[in-house]
Formats: structure tokens, C-alpha cells, sequence
């Protein structure tokens, strides 16, 4: 492990978080994790986000960096060392950008809450993640050239930008008791969101959906009336 | 559309839209030819290379380079940067640098932009009022950002100066044409308006940015648009 001066405000529920913890375990540094508790952000998190208040947060020898794509391209324009996360083609970086940005702006944005909803919304959230999933399946197709990962041999700037909602994905097929990513309907992404979560840069951040649930539970589910 | 040969440049673009004046102004910038694919009717009618070239979007601008598409247009920003490294850089090269330029082009279009777009649709006074709001305290933190700086930029023109090139423009055209005071008035944000003149004073900006007659008779349809709009639901 590579010693630095990084912190990372952050929470384990985070698919953005997570975006910042896999590039920062795939580079092998050690850093500090601050995680935020719900409902109350912290000094340290106001402080170092004052635009948008919002983690995660990367603070590298006292400046932070916000935004998880920035962050994680900061992570890699500064640690060289290890395959490159983003790829080394100007065009490819330009398409794993492009959908990195469709996922933040359409995709999960089109199913957030999924977890919560009922009735029609839910009917609403479910169709809104399978129609991005079938473009994410056809993009996958193309970008991976039949390796892998979107990246390649190894997980890149868009598997992590995919990758890290993986387990809201599950959370909504639990809930719902439907498949969103399968075999019948995405079998691409099927197979490599199973290699995705074994990956080990992945592996110990990546929430158990089970958990996610409880939390959801816990902290946004109105208890049963006595 | 004749065959694409390898190494041309194309831009599916649209007038008034400001994101492909960011793009038109990038190449430019950098004196990299380009042929301009004028899309005449985005409403109604969209071109079938649009259609082509951006199918998940469909919107411009569209980048045709050596015959394959990038869409989105601080993507295609950073391509240009990595794909013509002559001067000027629109992106820093110190890592920090470069993510400050990549969250400040962010939070301008994904901020900035909408809250003066709400601004200018109008609709009832409470609502003017919010929108001003929240467009001036985007306006605080670019003012902030600048603060001994010429451009964002630094001492050139970069990435973020290029994105909130409306920014700009608005700063300049708004109060004369709207007769209502601006979102973002000199006395308030000074640095913000020193910038706008500099950036304005540049022909390779200026030039790609609409006439203020045309620019006023936009915003006069949008008005008329947005009154008509509001006294049908009444």
C-alpha cells in the first residue's frame, strides 16, 4: 500500500463514494475514511464542499477535489503507477466519458428511490432502469471488444462509473421482486456485473444489498402503525 | 452528407444553441478546420445524421472526427484538448488544476445555465424571485473563483471561461434587453463583469455569439411564449 495525505468524507450507502474508494484501492493507497452519519453533515463536509454540500469528497494534502468522476480522474492523472484507469486513447476516453455522464444524467436519475417506491412510480423506476440497462448492454458490447470489463483486461473509468450502483441495482430487484439486470434480457452485463463484484478493488466496498435494505429500513421506512 | 474522409472534422450544430457555440469556439480557438452541419429544425425535424451520429440524445452539438461521433459537449471539449495539444490548453496540466476546471465546467452547466434559463422563462414574481436567487448565488461562487484571475482560465482563456461563455453574454445583453434588473449586476459581482469584457473583447468569442438583435428577439418569443403559456392554464 502506498502511503498518502488523502482523506475521503464519505458514507457506505454511496454508489458515488464508492466510485472514489475502487479507483483509490485499484492505485493500492491508503487513506483516511470520514464516514458522514445520516441526516447531519459534518464541519469537515461543509467545509470542504461548500458548493454542493454534498460526499464524496477527496481532500489531498488539505485541498478537497468534489465529484466523483473528477475525483476519480484526479486519482489517476496523479497516481501513475498500475494500469491506467481511464483508457489511453483520446476517443475511448471520450465514450467511456460520454456514458459515464449518461449515467449520472439519465439512467440512475430515471430509477433513484426505487428501493422506496410502490404502485405506479415503482412501475415507472423499473422501466426507466431496464431501458438504460439495454443501452448500457449494447454499449457493452462495443466498448469491451469482448473482454471482460468496459475497460478491458481490467476495470476502468466506466465499469466504476456502472459498477458502483450495483448494488441499488439489487435492492430494486429484491423489493420488486424482478429482474433488471439477467441473463435473459442483459446477458452481457450479467456476466460482467458478477466479475465487477468479485473484483478485489471492488469487493469490500461494495455494499450487500441486504444491508442496503436494512438501512433503508431503519432510517426512511415509516414503522407499522400500532 | 458526402463520405467522411479520414481526419476531417465535422460539427452537427444549431445556432442558437449555446452549447455548440462552446464547441464552434474550441476549434476555433485552435484554428482546427471544420465543416458546420447546420440543424435547422431540432423540433420538428432533425436531420438523419443527427439521428446517426447522437441516437441516445439526439441533440447537438455532434463532433465527427475521422468519421466517429462524440456528443456531449464538455466531452467533446476535453477531446479537442487531447486530440489537438497546440495552444491554447483549455484544460491545465497540474492535476488539481484540471479538476478544479472540470467541477467549475460542471457546476456551470448543470447550475449556472438552468438557473438563468428559469430566470429568463419567467412565470409568477415568487418565482422570478427564487429563480434570481439561485442564479445569484451560482454568480457569488464564480465571482469567488476569479478572484485574481483575469480569466478562470489564469492569464489565458481555458476550459471553464469557454463553458460560461452565456455566462458572459447574458452578463452583457440582459439588462439592456430585458429593462429589469439582471441577475447579475456590475455592482455585485465585479469580478464576474471585468471577465465578461475581456472575454467579450476576444473577436473568436464575440463572433460566435448571436447578434444582440437576435438575441432580443429570442427572448422576446420566449416571453410572449411563456405569457401565452401561463394565461391558458389560468
Amino acid at each position: 500500500m502506498v502511503k498518502t495525505e488523502v482523506k475521503l468524507i464519505g458514507a457506505w450507502t454511496s454508489p458515488y463514494v464508492m466510485r472514489a474508494r475502487i479507483a483509490l484501492n485499484l492505485k493500492e493507497l491508503d487513506y483516511e475514511f470520514h464516514e458522514e452519519k445520516v441526516g447531519a453533515k459534518s464541519e469537515l463536509l461543509l467545509k470542504s464542499n461548500p458548493v454542493h454540500k454534498k460526499i464524496p469528497v477527496l481532500i489531498h494534502h488539505e485541498k478537497p477535489i468534489s465529484e466523483s468522476l473528477v475525483i476519480v480522474q484526479y486519482i489517476d492523472e496523479v497516481w501513475t503507477q498500475g494500469p491506467g484507469i481511464l483508457p489511453s486513447d483520446a476517443y475511448d476516453r471520450a465514450i467511456e466519458r460520454f456514458w459515464a455522464a449518461y449515467v449520472d444524467e439519465k439512467w440512475f436519475p430515471a430509477w433513484r428511490g426505487i428501493g422506496l417506491a410502490k404502485g405506479e412510480i415503482a412501475e415507472q423506476k423499473i422501466n426507466g432502469a431496464k431501458e438504460g440497462l439495454a443501452l448500457l448492454e449494447e454499449a457493452f458490447g462495443k466498448i469491451s471488444k469482448r473482454k471482460p470489463f468496459f475497460g478491458g483486461d481490467n476495470i476502468g473509468f466506466l465499469d466504476i462509473a456502472i459498477g458502483c450502483f450495483l448494488g441499488w441495482v439489487k435492492v430494486g430487484e429484491l423489493v420488486h421482486n424482478v429482474g433488471l439486470i439477467d441473463e435473459t434480457d442483459t446477458p452481457l452485463l450479467a456476466g460482467w456485473a458478477k466479475r465487477f463484484v468479485a473484483h478485489p478493488a471492488v469487493k469490500e466496498v461494495m455494499p450487500e444489498a441486504e444491508d442496503l435494505l436494512e438501512f433503508l429500513r431503519v432510517n426512511f421506512m415509516k414503522p407499522a402503525p400500532k | 452528407m458526402a463520405s467522411i474522409k479520414e481526419e476531417e472534422v465535422k460539427l452537427i450544430g444549431n445556432l442558437p444553441s449555446m452549447a455548440s457555440r462552446k464547441v464552434e469556439i474550441a476549434l476555433q480557438l485552435k484554428g482546427i478546420k471544420y465543416e458546420f452541419l447546420e440543424e435547422h429544425d431540432l423540433k420538428h425535424n432533425k436531420s438523419p445524421e443527427l439521428l446517426k451520429y447522437n441516437p441516445v440524445h439526439k441533440k447537438v452539438p455532434v463532433l465527427i472526427h475521422s468519421g466517429r461521433p462524440i456528443a456531449e459537449s464538455l466531452v467533446i471539449l476535453e477531446y479537442i484538448d487531447e486530440t489537438w495539444t497546440q495552444e491554447p490548453a483549455l484544460l491545465p496540466s497540474d492535476p488539481y488544476e484540471r479538476a478544479s476546471a472540470r467541477f467549475w465546467s460542471k457546476f456551470i452547466d448543470d447550475k449556472c445555465y438552468p438557473a438563468v434559463r428559469k430566470y429568463l422563462t419567467l412565470g409568477s414574481e415568487t418565482e422570478v424571485e427564487s429563480a434570481r436567487a439561485e442564479a445569484q448565488e451560482g454568480l457569488q461562487f464564480l465571482e469567488n473563483e476569479l478572484k485574481g484571475k483575469k480569466y478562470f482560465g489564469g492569464e489565458t482563456i481555458g476550459m471553464v471561461d469557454v463553458v460560461a461563455v452565456g455566462v458572459a453574454f447574458w452578463q452583457q445583453t440582459l439588462e439592456e434587453i430585458m429593462q429589469m434588473e439582471p441577475a447579475n449586476s456590475c455592482q455585485d459581482f465585479p469580478l464576474l463583469c471585468a471577465w465578461a469584457d475581456e472575454l467579450l473583447g476576444c473577436s473568436v468569442i464575440s463572433d460566435n455569439l448571436p447578434s444582440k438583435d437576435k438575441f432580443s428577439s429570442l427572448i422576446q418569443s420566449r416571453l410572449q411564449f411563456a405569457a401565452a403559456a401561463s394565461a391558458a392554464s389560468k
